[in-house]
């Protein structure tokens, strides 16, 4: 994969991969028989004001090697990515998570709703969101 | 198309009869609902709904400094906050690079052990109670607090500790810690066999838990289900054992697994790891180095850009905690793996095919713990 990136990361290793290959880089990396990786122990989301970073932690319990998979998604409206919950049945509630907090569309979801908060509620988690009612702004 | 396919994922099929368990049902041990399809008395389809207890806590923590993390982390799986506290702690340390007193990990893992063994006492009286056994509840609750009196004694309080503070802990233990802890062991070791004759070996409890809601191996890797529950899957998930931390190194204890995958196996784990737990408290207990009980930190704790990813073994699972760092002395984002979130989602592949007083005794051997879901 060429146009894969490897941030310095002191504790495990990471790729950051373009998100057009995110889906077929996990695919990957869970069916290969080498690399073995079956069990996703996070997938979440961070909010870096110009652009969102998606960072799954991914291990395999045959082999205890763990990497991280990151993927950047430009921009800050109608943001999606492929979803990975046909491979981690896992992922399907932690990204129902990051949709509900971070408002990251997921394709080929089988189940897109809002987990904790109300239809109408923003983002929270996102880095603009402000709601005066609830919140002390400094 | 979409929203249709929503609509029936809600409502079942048409001759289904829908129930709502919860969100105030005695048997979820918090603010949960399954919103249940029923045809008779068995179970299609179960949708858990969650969020009734949410707060923010990832949201609140990018505003507040690491001492203070310590305090939001103890709301989570309120029956495991020292553990929650440990894992924001050995986080912080190891972006900082901070020499830890040796005094403090030993200290920190007894800690967790009798934390562990506080929280399965709590899930064995609940357990029984929700499937119509009072005498559990009087007999767990009579031996847990004994070990939330050690709590008390040198922390000041019974629940929510927050005793563990980046680099340490807030003050030394009691002088009576010790003997506290030796008494409890002799005193539980007694006890403990009493949980089997009132339960265990209960042929009601039997007919009810075997062969009950069977989590295969590979749904639980699937599922991420963690803790005890994933190990009575054969599921070898410890990460006491997986990457060491604390003093797990320096003790000899079994990673409990079982091949069955019930609701029974899930309650079999968690009474050996009682015993283990206790066996761990034994080689510990009497080998506290003298010493500091905290390093020498700076007033103001600035963690280094970077990203930092943490895992501990709560009495639930794996708690992850990644912390993402831009210089400051408030994290940029934090997100917390918890252990119940994960194995909350399991139950809708476990309780269909059973009748709905299954769906109780499933839900109770997962030990949930739901402001740990909703954080």
């Amino acid at each position: 994969m060429p146009d894969a990136g490897f941030p310095a990361n002191p504790q495990f290793s990471e790729i950051l991969v373009p998100k057009d290959r995110y889906y077929d880089f996990c695919r990957t990396i869970k069916t290969s028989p080498d690399l073995f990786f079956d069990y996703l122990i996070s997938l979440t989301a961070v909010d870096w004001n110009d652009h969102f970073m998606i960072v799954c932690h991914i291990t395999s319990t045959r082999y205890r090697h763990t990497l991280v998979v990151k993927t950047r998604l430009e921009g800050r409206e109608e943001l999606s990515v492929k979803s990975i919950s046909d491979l981690w049945k896992t992922a399907e509630y932690h990204e129902r998570e990051v949709f509900d907090l971070f408002g990251i569309r997921f394709l080929n979801h089988p189940d897109l709703r809002r987990l904790f908060l109300e239809d109408d509620y923003g983002y929270p988690l996102r880095k603009d969101f402000t709601d005066e009612t609830r919140m002390i702004i400094k | 198309m979409q929203e249709e396919t929503v609509k029936n994922m809600i409502l079942g099929e048409d001759d289904d009869y829908v129930v709502n368990m919860g969100p105030q049902h005695p048997s979820t041990h918090g603010v949960l609902r399954f919103e249940v399809s029923l045809y008779g008395e068995t179970i299609r389809k179960v949708v858990p709904h969650c969020g009734y207890i949410h707060r923010g806590i990832e949201k609140m923590c990018e505003r507040d400094t690491y001492p203070q993390i310590i305090h939001l982390t103890d709301r989570m799986d309120y029956l495991s906050a020292h553990m929650n506290n440990e894992a924001v702690c050995l986080c912080v340390e190891k972006a900082l690079g901070v020499e830890i007193p040796e005094r403090v990990t030993c200290i920190r893992t007894i800690l967790d052990e009798l934390n562990r063994i506080a929280s399965h006492q709590l899930w064995w009286c609940a357990m029984g109670m929700d499937m119509g056994a009072l005498t559990t509840f009087f007999y767990g609750l009579r031996d847990r607090e004994r070990i939330l009196d050690i709590f008390e004694e040198s922390f000041g309080s019974r629940l929510l500790h927050s005793y563990n503070t980046p680099g340490g802990l807030m003050h030394d233990i009691h002088p009576g810690f010790r003997k506290r802890i030796v008494d409890f062991i002799r005193y539980f070791r007694k006890k403990l066999p009493e949980y089997d004759q009132l339960l265990t070996d209960n042929v009601i409890f039997r007919e009810r838990t075997e062969g009950i809601g069977v989590l295969s191996l590979e749904d639980a890797i699937q599922y991420g289900v963690t803790g005890p529950s994933g190990r009575a899957s054969g599921f070898s998930c410890d990460i006491r054992k997986i990457e060491p931390y604390g003093a797990y190194r320096k003790v000899s204890f079994h990673e409990v697994l079982r091949t069955e995958g019930d609701t029974l196996a899930r309650y079999k784990v968690r009474i050996a790891e009682m015993y283990e737990s206790m066996h761990i408290l034994e080689q510990l207990v009497d080998q506290i180095p003298e010493g500091d009980y905290s390093a020498k930190m700076k007033a103001v704790i600035r963690v280094p850009a970077g990203e930092f990813f943490q895992r501990v073994e709560t009495a639930r699972g794996e708690l992850g905690v990644y912390i993402v760092s831009d210089g400051n002395k408030t994290p940029y984002r934090i997100k917390f793996r918890t252990p119940n979130f994960s194995n909350l989602f399991v139950i809708s592949k476990l309780a269909p095919g059973h009748k709905i007083a299954d769906l109780v005794a499933i839900s109770g051997s997962l030990d949930l713990v739901i402001p740990d879901i909703d954080r």
